[in-house]
């Protein structure tokens, strides 16, 4: 059998939708028994929303005012302390886990898988490298515990179900006093979170300006989709980072994908190959983005955005 | 603050178009230029931009890998860094024995801060910063879009999910880099022959006592599947009922 612990991402009392795909990673190998750890401040809602995910057999809840906001330094030691005799200790490959995973690791002295995306057997997994140039087939020694992330965008969220019961944990590991959380300066936005959205509009460098950028805002509205840009669009100043799609951005899986203005480097490319259906809009025929887009149109993106928008 | 310690790793140039080699056991290497790491040159710039504010007296490069990465430290003393030390090690050491091996060096050396690229452009792994920081038993401050250094602390500005988070941590700390914290410094000729004359020391894992015996295994290496090119529309309106007649609009 193996025991596995998913460490939940979560903030301002909501589980993030990433920890339904680590709980379907978590399901997928075999023998699993699947426990999920809430280290909140106040966490009762958080793990009511992972006691009702499919696939979990019970949710370990452990509640301390300096759990929220997360710091990995301080839920490192506590995540450490409940991963004893689990097999499996996984995250989700999002900011959050690339964060403390590894910090968990090293308290643990274990090996770490980044961003699996496949699972094999017990302690055989698939994981990309070289930016997803290639995919490696991993081995780890059996008998040993693993600590993992898991690359979301290749998993489907576990549905719903349970509920499993929830246990107060209690751990008694100290905590340190050396990293304090200042301030978080996030974009309120009322669009669909680009890391899950089902459409995401995005905008490259041609957009040219960040007025410009407007544009792609304007149409993603329309089409109630996540907007996203590619790195020389961030480099540039036209959106902010954590728009940014690719392999040292966000890695997302949506059903459209529109690019427009982007000329597909191969890091933008490795954060957007899961797509269901990518539409690629460029002035120049011989942009990369168009040998992997479904649908292709050359052209200037100043006509087009508007004239699709009043085709919609 | 006295000594900024910073990691070095050579890959295989970002602008190279990697390929599985045919039998699956790896990517090719043969006559592919190398580099430092993308995230390391930050780390290395951003150590030498707080020496060069006052906030340093030394910059200290460590690689870790083949006696060719010698060729990334000197680049890294061209840069500016004042010494290096190379830690001669087979070609892929997994991040928790590199690890190990700057906690060895750190106990030597006593950094007050230790910078290092969020992650390689070759394994991808993004485990060092933290795995180093757990062992050292230290703060962590990744993906870092700003470092400001007051005293014995230092002010970072994350680049996370939802957006920029800004913690303070205590010195001595392990700080990783992101993209947008600086843009590195091109090298100039007179620069590259001072380099020759600044010190790199060799050693090796065995020397630092730690043990790097592998716990992953890759068994092979896979190119990734394809994506089929699709078809050229000619107009919006084509675009637009093609997509309807998926149901994707």
């Amino acid at each position: 059998m193996s025991r596995v612990l998913v460490v939940a991402e979560h903030a301002h009392g909501a589980l993030n939708a990433s920890v339904a795909k680590c709980v379907t990673c978590a399901a997928a190998i075999p023998g699993a028994e699947v426990t999920v750890a809430v280290l909140a401040a106040d966490g009762a809602a958080v793990a009511a929303a992972a006691a009702s995910l499919a696939g979990v057999a019970r949710v370990l809840l452990v509640q301390n005012p300096g759990n929220e906001p997360a710091l990995a330094a301080v839920l490192a030691p506590q995540v450490a302390q409940l991963a004893d005799g689990s097999s499996h200790v996984l995250g989700p490959s999002t900011t959050f886990g690339k964060d403390l995973m590894p910090r968990v690791a090293g308290l643990l002295g274990a090996p770490q898988l980044s961003d699996i995306m496949a699972v094999e057997s017990a302690t055989r997994f698939r994981r990309p490298v070289y930016a997803g140039n290639a995919i490696a087939t991993v081995e780890v020694a059996a008998g040993r515990a693993i600590v993992g992330t898991v690359r979301t965008a290749s998993f489907q969220a576990a549905g719903p179900g349970g509920p499993a019961p929830i246990e107060n944990a209690a751990v008694d590991a100290p905590l340190p006093a050396h990293t304090r959380f200042v301030s978080a300066s996030a974009a309120k936005s009322d669009r669909p979170d680009l890391q899950t959205a089902a459409r995401v509009v995005s905008g490259g460098r041609a957009l040219g300006s960040p007025d410009n950028f407007a544009l792609i805002q304007r149409l993603a509205d329309r089409l109630g989709a996540a907007v996203g840009a590619s790195r020389a669009a961030v480099d540039a100043g036209y959106a902010p980072n954590e728009l940014q799609v690719g392999q040292t951005g966000k890695i997302i899986a949506p059903e459209l994908y529109v690019a427009i203005g982007i000329s597909g480097a191969i890091q933008h490319l490795t954060g957007i190959k899961d797509a269901r259906t990518i539409v690629a809009i460029n002035k120049d025929a011989e942009a990369p983005i168009f040998e992997v887009a479904d649908y292709g149109l050359v052209g200037d993106l100043f006509a087009l955005i508007p004239e699709i928008e009043s085709l919609l | 603050m006295q000594r900024i310690l910073v990691g070095i790793k050579r890959v295989v140039d970002y602008n190279v178009r990697v390929r599985v080699r045919p039998d699956g056991s790896g990517v090719v290497t043969d006559g592919v230029k190398m580099s430092i790491n993308p995230f390391d040159e930050i780390a290395l710039e951003e150590a030498l931009r707080i020496k060069e504010r006052g906030g340093a007296d030394e910059v200290l490069a460590v690689s870790l890998g083949p006696d060719d990465a010698q060729q990334q430290l000197r680049t890294a003393l061209a840069m500016g860094a004042d010494r290096a030390i190379l830690v001669r090690a087979a070609e892929s050491v997994e991040p928790l024995a590199v690890a190990r091996a700057f906690l060895k060096l750190i106990e030597r050396e006593t950094p007050a801060l230790v910078i290092l690229g969020k992650q390689a452009i070759d394994d991808d792994c993004s485990q060092t910063g933290p795995m180093l920081a757990a062992l050292w038993d230290r703060p962590q401050a990744t993906f870092a879009s700003r470092v400001e250094i007051d005293g014995q602390r230092v002010r970072v500005t994350r680049e996370v999910d939802a957006g920029l988070e800004t913690i303070e941590v205590e010195l001595p700390a392990v700080v990783t880099t992101d993209l947008r914290l600086n843009e590195p410094r091109y090298v100039k000729l007179p620069d590259i022959m001072k380099a020759k004359k600044k010190p790199l020391d060799v050693t090796d894992l065995a020397a630092l006592g730690v043990d790097a015996a592998p716990m992953l295994q890759v068994l092979r290496f896979e190119p990734p599947p394809q994506r089929q090119k699709g078809v050229m529309v000619k107009t919006a309106a084509e675009l637009v009922a093609a997509l309807r007649q998926k149901g994707l609009v």
